[in-house]
């Protein structure tokens, strides 16, 4: 008892000795309740701030010390209840709009979405009143708040488009605004969903991509483009030198979204293609359309076709990941050729499409020499077996012969 | 006549090399040496073909040596060359690699049939101790030979099995150390592993062969007691083939069985090479040994992480250690201090390990 005290007179105890989990009132005492008052409690452990070592007090306030629920709960310890909904964001933002306080735990981490958030739809609603505007809440969820690269996080890229369309495929919710709600639905079929939720490419474009996150507000006509070039770069520099660049300015037209749609994008080529929705079947417009789909088509085609025989040539047990390696250069002119397409010229998508096609000639008859040198070694096998097969009688009849003439056993001989 | 001469000739020739080489006693030990005859006969024909094997491993080993380069960044280059661009070479990988899977397997057939016959007994326990030390060189070359080809599979299956070496009590740590090259599997442990495959292995394994060889030849064949038994109970000893040509020609049908059955599953079922290793990358999953090494590297999965105060892994590896221990000594043990032979606790034992690795190599291959 002298020692310890003396310790602690020095402070000298070691700090995992002297210092346990600090007490926390309001998990013990809602852990114990029911329903909505029990809910937070248990969910609570898994929640970042939590885990980073706050409490319910540092956003509730109160005495999370106090084992007396009116007194952790009075007003002299600063206890606010459940904040507003519309006070959300500004609670947020006490703690993540502080430079020096988030480099502490996450000194990547940006200070200005509260910022931003001010500057967005969902933020100019709630400062006008609106409370059923979308809060930090709503999207990132209160008491279980995880990492954005947390995979169980709404926020997680995978699970964004899901989170974004609670709200605004929600036709009741969304009546008042006058919107669609049929966003989440055109996403699904379009190839930026087939990269996200298929190949589970986590840098495949989702909502906040085009429209921000915090910032979230829908691009306008002038900025299509510039939102759509911020990844098609090439596409966007294409676009910019074509003659629909001019013309869809002229006509007020969202550049990119005219032919490839908005939430619902989509690859363009070979039958349905839109652009006969503005030029007559027969134009010269129309055939250069027709003509420029009609090469990418072969090429796709060949490029599937070499495909399908290697694959039966790998199946079949045959070594050509050379010429699997080669297709991929195959690809790769195939996406030139697409990309081509935004320069209207159909001289510049045959250029591009040509380099693929050598490929894809090059690569089949890798697969088809593949295939026949399977064939070649089936009959090798069939030639050898036959002859193992004569040998081995050959061998039996001398066998045979052999101990006709004397007799194999010896009834003496060593053991 | 000109026949006559040739034959003379002949006859000159040998007499010439008998005087230098003893053939007429070579000729006479081999016209005496005989093989029992009964209803197991058919289980001594494992030993030679995993010799024939093992004599197709050395050539198409040796063909394979005229491409193959063991550095980190050309192994899986010239593997690729063997199986695309050399003449047959496909075929010569092939059967390297089935014949090194279906020698192991003879091995195991031929080590199992001695249990099993009791082949092991007095005075054959040096002929058993060399054939289990062969049995080990054989998953040595097995262990070594597949990362040779650098590919993704072979490059984790190999930090997965010097991880379990570096897990041995004591010298573990400096084994792994000493297997790999350094601290982790990379271009040293290739070029170790290929000295071992084609220097060091090779080298034990020919002086080992030999020594199995020429034991088998003092002591002879053995017959199962049960069958001198029966035959001493008619006054009689059990019969015996000449082994040359009656036994000889008889392997040889086994030998060209062999060669078809390489045949079919190098022509059918070509070796893989797969993608080459990238030691940045994440294991693929589903990683898991070759067939021989199946049956421990999934017990030692299904062992909990700890065992009481003991590391799981570590306990796995101290009973692996153990139990073949006991199977190594297996002659010593067969036979109690009066000389009854514990013939129920060895045939157990034979059938527990047979049933132990068929099980389990199944449900890891299966897992």
């Amino acid at each position: 008892m002298r020692r310890a005290t003396i310790w602690l007179a020095l402070g000298l105890v070691p700090a995992g000795l002297a210092a346990g989990p600090p007490k926390d009132s309001c998990v013990e005492c809602h852990a114990a309740l029911a329903d909505e008052l029990q809910k937070p409690a248990l969910t609570f452990a898994t929640d970042i701030h939590s885990q980073h070592g706050f409490s319910c007090a540092d956003c509730h306030g109160g005495d999370r010390g106090a084992d007396d629920a009116e007194i952790a709960m009075s007003a002299a310890h600063g206890f606010k209840g459940k904040p507003a909904r519309k006070m959300a964001p500004q609670l947020c933002a006490r703690c993540h709009s502080d430079v020096g306080l988030m480099r502490r735990y996450n000194p990547r981490e940006r200070v200005d979405q509260y910022a931003e958030y001010q500057t967005s739809v969902h933020g100019k609603l709630i400062a006008s009143g609106d409370e059923a505007a979308a809060t930090c809440i709503d999207c990132h969820s209160v008491h279980d708040i995880r990492a954005v690269k947390d995979p169980l996080s709404p926020v997680h890229p995978l699970r964004l488009p899901e989170t974004c369309a609670r709200c605004h495929a929600d036709a009741a919710r969304m009546a008042k605004y006058k919107i669609p709600t049929n966003q989440f639905a055109e996403y699904r079929q379009s190839v930026h969903w087939e990269a996200l939720a298929k190949r589970r490419d986590l840098s495949a474009p989702s909502c906040a991509s085009c429209h921000g996150n915090h910032g979230a507000t829908p691009p306008q006509v002038s900025s299509v483009a510039a939102v759509c070039g911020s990844c098609h770069a090439m596409m966007e520099d294409l676009y910019d030198k074509s003659p629909h660049h001019d013309v869809f300015a002229a006509m007020n037209l969202g550049g990119c979204v005219v032919c490839h749609s908005n939430h619902g994008v989509k690859m363009l080529a070979g039958e349905g293609s839109v652009c006969k929705q503005c030029h007559e079947a027969g134009s010269a417009e129309s055939r250069t359309a027709a003509g420029m789909a009609a090469t990418i088509t072969k090429l796709d085609s060949a490029l599937k076709s070499s495909d399908a025989v290697l694959a039966q040539a790998a199946r079949s047990g045959m070594e050509v990941s050379e010429a699997v390696m080669k297709e991929q250069d195959g690809r790769e002119a195939l996406v030139k050729a697409r990309v081509a397409v935004h320069t209207l010229d159909p001289f510049v998508v045959q250029k591009a499409a040509e380099a693929g096609m050598a490929i894809a000639a090059e690569t089949r008859h890798a697969g088809e020499a593949a295939l026949k040198e399977r064939d070649f070694r089936r009959f090798g096998l069939l030639f050898a077996l036959l002859a193992i097969a004569v040998t081995i009688a050959g061998l039996w009849l001398a066998v045979r012969a052999l101990e006709r003439g004397a007799p194999p056993l010896e009834e003496s001989g060593r053991r | 006549m000109p026949l006559a001469v040739g034959k003379g000739r002949l006859e000159r020739g040998v007499a010439w090399l008998d005087e230098r080489l003893g053939l007429t006693s070579i000729r006479e030990f081999v016209a005496h040496k005989t093989v029992p005859v009964h209803s197991g006969t058919l289980w001594y024909y494992f030993g030679g073909v995993t010799l024939f094997l093992f004599a197709i491993q050395v050539a198409t080993g040796i063909l394979l040596l005229l491409y193959y380069r063991p550095t980190a960044t050309e192994a899986y280059e010239s593997v690729q060359f063997i199986m695309t661009r050399v003449q047959f070479g496909w075929l010569i990988r092939s059967i390297h690699s089935w014949s090194a899977n279906l020698m192991i397997l003879a091995a195991f057939i031929h080590m199992f049939s001695v249990v099993f016959l009791r082949a092991y007994r007095r005075p054959r326990e040096l002929t058993w101790l060399s054939g289990v030390a062969l049995l080990g060189l054989a998953l040595g070359f097995g262990f070594s030979g597949y990362l040779l080809p650098w590919n993704t599979i072979s490059y984790f299956a190999t930090k997965v099995g010097t991880d379990m070496a570096g897990s041995v009590p004591w010298a573990g740590p400096a084994l792994a150390r000493f297997l790999r090259g350094g601290d982790d599997v990379g271009g040293a442990t290739l070029t170790r592993f290929f000295g071992f495959h084609v220097a060091v292995l090779p080298a034990v394994a020919t002086a080992l062969i030999g020594l199995h060889l020429m034991l088998v030849q003092r002591h002879g064949i053995s017959s199962p007691p049960w069958i001198e038994k029966r035959f001493a109970a008619t006054g009689g000893r059990v019969p015996q083939m000449r082994f040359f040509p009656n036994f000889f020609l008889r392997e040889m049908m086994a030998w060209y069985a062999a060669l078809g059955v390489l045949g079919c599953l190098a022509a059918l079922f070509p070796w893989e090479l797969g993608d080459k290793a990238d030691p940045f990358a994440s294991a693929p999953a589903g990683i898991r040994p070759e067939w021989y090494f199946l049956a421990p590297f999934y017990t030692l999965k299904l062992i909990p992480s700890h065992v009481g105060f003991m590391e799981g892994e570590l306990l796995g590896l101290i009973g692996f250690g153990l139990l073949a221990l006991g199977w190594v000594l297996l002659p010593f043990w067969a036979t109690n201090r009066a000389g009854v032979e514990r013939t129920r606790l060895v045939t157990g034992a034979g059938v527990v390990v047979v049933a132990y690795l068929a099980t389990f190599s199944l449900l890891g291959y299966l897992k």
